[in-house]
């Protein structure tokens, strides 16, 4: 039997997957065709959205971006015999040069599978980590991990085998894993990618983080603003309970673990991980002191693992290949394989797996093809609404840690916005201290006055008051939160805002950006 | 609507909702979404309940509320339409679609209309940052809008 793929990935979504998936059932019901819709997850190639796939003696052929309008003429045309001539033909989908020039290890099955089929995961390589795992010590399953050199993909870039090894060698009766999927940065969609197109790999990166640390509960919490990727991961654990991946004997190997899905309400900084932790309690998701560290005194105060999608979702693949394999890829201490988000004015907006290593430039321009618009690219914020602004200036940076730190950015959870030459970086700046006022928890005094202060200086700039002792007023105020804050919300606020200054000082000046835009 | 909804109504339903999470670790925020589901908004009386129920005083409960974007003190709009309006909906528009928004159904953020059929909300990121920007209008997503897409969505939520 033939099977068409069609995405129900949020972004494909948002663009008509669900219309072109009536439409095309209905013309399949319509002429009596032996022919299966499978909904599968996102390729991650998002401007081809929605990206319909028919699968022929075990190979891929892509048209995009569909709509419902294009059913039928795509079907006049022959599509569902794949290799055919159409402006919205793509040939063999393995065979798109951004597909194919990525290293994919954490999403080897996005976009590839059935998300709700363990027989499809299992048949593409998933399970394999952990049937390893459970042969193995937990102890010999931390220094697995540790020696990949993994480190934690939220944007900490903390060695996860570090983290998992204090939490092994803490005591206490019950112990967590947390798997934070609470992704509020803009520009990010990498973790909805995962929940939505392969959420088996994150249920067995739990359920190895799990056997390691000797935590039989997990929690993923996740934001309410992803509906669709909260449907899609309840629904998988269900599956896993079912097929014995979840509950009191994982595998039938005797150890127990078995997870649930918690949804947040709208709370930026409950991604920060103690805020988080507060949140999971029921309490207001306020920031707490570190010390204790989580992994000491964590979810009701006991021994947690708190890690991003990305990296439990790495592990699957370290434990089934090994350590060394994983650590082949990357450069420096930036290990393994970053998933990096393009995304706004971006042509080929989407995701891109690839090894750590590539410079700035090469990702916006020969990756993502400049501009949507068509216009010079002026600025890339990096990192999220945290992340700082680079020029073109600076497009040979290195994608890594420890490069982007070197010149006062981050990489964070590897977003990247492009923004063309019509931006105002005065009003980015006057955006992020919104940002941060809007979002802070209040705990601490530097995050929760200090943006406003931020904003009312910012205008006084716009207004050409007393320009240049506001810029250094400025300046001095995000010292202050920098290094005065208690969590990073209050505490990178600040490169948005200096690394506009910086970098863009023209926009700072009055009737600056009006010759820029024009 | 939950305005017109007896108090005894109110405290009755949020006891039984209160009651199917007994057993969870942590259970005020699953309690909150549901109760924020069933009323359209977060009631004093359920709050008064909840308080009661989980042996906490209101002044906490009110506290947790008051702390998250999506529990609310009225009723929200028949239709709630959240409008993006991070970075990387600003890069291709998206400030232009807000204020399109706006227009087209006379409201502020955060206002409902008169008459109840809408809630515009603000959002900071759907995750649709690829297919920008982007709106949400009932759960249900739609990418890559232009300006002249506001008045289609004024006129579907008033249809």
């Amino acid at each position: 039997m033939t099977r068409v793929f069609i995405p129900q990935d949020a972004a494909a979504l948002s663009v008509g997957a669900d219309q072109v998936a009536l439409r095309m059932q209905a013309l399949f019901d319509d002429r009596d065709l032996d022919v299966e819709i499978v909904r599968n997850g996102s390729r991650g190639m998002h401007w081809l959205e929605p990206l319909v796939e028919v699968e022929i003696d075990a190979q891929r052929f892509a048209f995009g971006p569909v709509s419902d309008a294009d059913v039928s003429e795509l079907f006049e045309a022959g599509f569902l015999d794949g290799e055919i001539e159409h402006p919205l033909a793509l040939g063999l989908t393995s065979e798109i040069p951004y597909l194919k020039n990525q290293t994919r290890l954490t999403y080897e099955r996005c976009g590839l599978i059935d998300p709700h089929s363990l027989k499809d995961y299992r048949a593409n390589g998933g399970m394999e980590g952990l049937e390893r795992a459970l042969t193995m010590s937990p102890e010999e399953i931390v220094s697995e991990v540790t020696e990949s050199g993994l480190r934690g993909r939220g944007g900490a870039g903390f060695p996860t085998g570090i983290k998992w090894n204090t939490v092994l060698k803490a005591d206490g009766d019950q112990k967590y894993i947390v798997c934070n999927a609470d992704e509020g940065d803009s520009g990010t969609f990498a973790d909805r990618m995962i929940m939505e197109g392969d959420p088996f790999v994150l249920i067995e990166g739990m359920a190895i983080a799990g056997l390691a640390t000797g935590a039989t509960r997990g929690y993923l919490y996740t934001r309410s603003e992803y509906p669709h990727a909260i449907d899609v991961m309840r629904e998988a654990i269900d599956i896993a309970r079912v097929a014995g991946l979840l509950g009191k004997s994982v595998l039938g190997s005797g150890k127990a673990f078995d997870m649930e899905v918690r949804m947040g309400a709208g709370a930026y900084v409950c991604g920060e991980e103690t805020s988080m932790l507060n949140s999971m309690e029921g309490k207001r998701g306020i920031v707490r002191a570190k010390p204790p560290l989580p992994a000491l005194e964590g979810f009701l105060g006991r021994p947690t693992v708190v890690n991003n999608v990305l990296s439990l979702a790495s592990v699957p693949a370290i434990l089934a290949k090994g350590a060394a394999f994983y650590k082949d890829f990357g450069t420096g201490r930036s290990r393994g394989t970053i998933a990096i988000q393009l995304a706004g004015n971006v042509k080929y907006s989407g995701l891109y797996e690839t090894a750590f290593g590539l410079t700035l430039g090469e990702i916006v321009n020969d990756i993502g093809g400049g501009t949507l618009s068509g216009r010079p690219v002026k600025a890339v914020q990096v990192g999220g609404p945290l992340g700082a602004y680079f020029p073109v200036e600076l497009f040979d940076t290195v994608f890594d840690y420890e490069a982007f730190a070197a010149r006062d950015g981050l990489i964070g959870h590897a977003g990247i916005v492009v923004f063309d030459d019509t931006v105002d970086m005065l009003k980015q700046a006057r955006f992020a201290m919104e940002f941060c006022a809007v979002e802070s928890c209040g705990k601490c005094t530097p995050c929760r006055i200090g943006p406003v202060r931020g904003m009312e200086v910012l205008d006084k700039i716009a207004r050409d008051e007393n320009r240049d002792s506001q810029i250094e007023l400025l300046h001095s105020l995000c010292d202050t939160m920098k290094f005065g804050s208690l969590c990073a919300l209050g505490g990178f606020t600040p490169y948005p805002v200096v690394s506009a200054l910086t970098h863009f000082p023209q926009d700072f000046r009055p009737t600056g950006n009006q010759q820029a835009a024009e | 609507m939950a305005g017109a909804m007896p108090m005894h109504e109110i405290t009755e339903r949020t006891a039984a909702i209160v009651d199917g999470y007994l057993h969870v670790e942590g259970p005020l925020l699953p309690i909150l979404h549901d109760v924020q589901a069933t009323f359209g908004h977060v009631p004093d009386a359920a709050v008064e309940k909840i308080a009661d129920l989980l042996n906490l005083s209101r002044a906490e409960v009110h506290g947790v509320k008051s702390f998250y974007h999506d529990f609310q003190t009225s009723p929200a709009g028949h239709h709630v339409l959240k409008v993006c309006r991070a970075e990387a909906c600003q890069a291709v528009g998206g400030d232009a679609l807000g204020d399109a928004i706006q227009k087209a159904l006379g409201l502020d953020w955060h206002e409902t209309s008169a008459d109840g059929t809408v809630t515009l909300e603000p959002v900071y990121c759907l995750g649709l940052c690829s297919c920008a920007p982007a709106v949400m209008l009932d759960g249900e997503l739609r990418g890559r809008l232009k300006p002249r897409d506001a008045e289609a969505l004024a006129a579907e939520v008033r249809r």
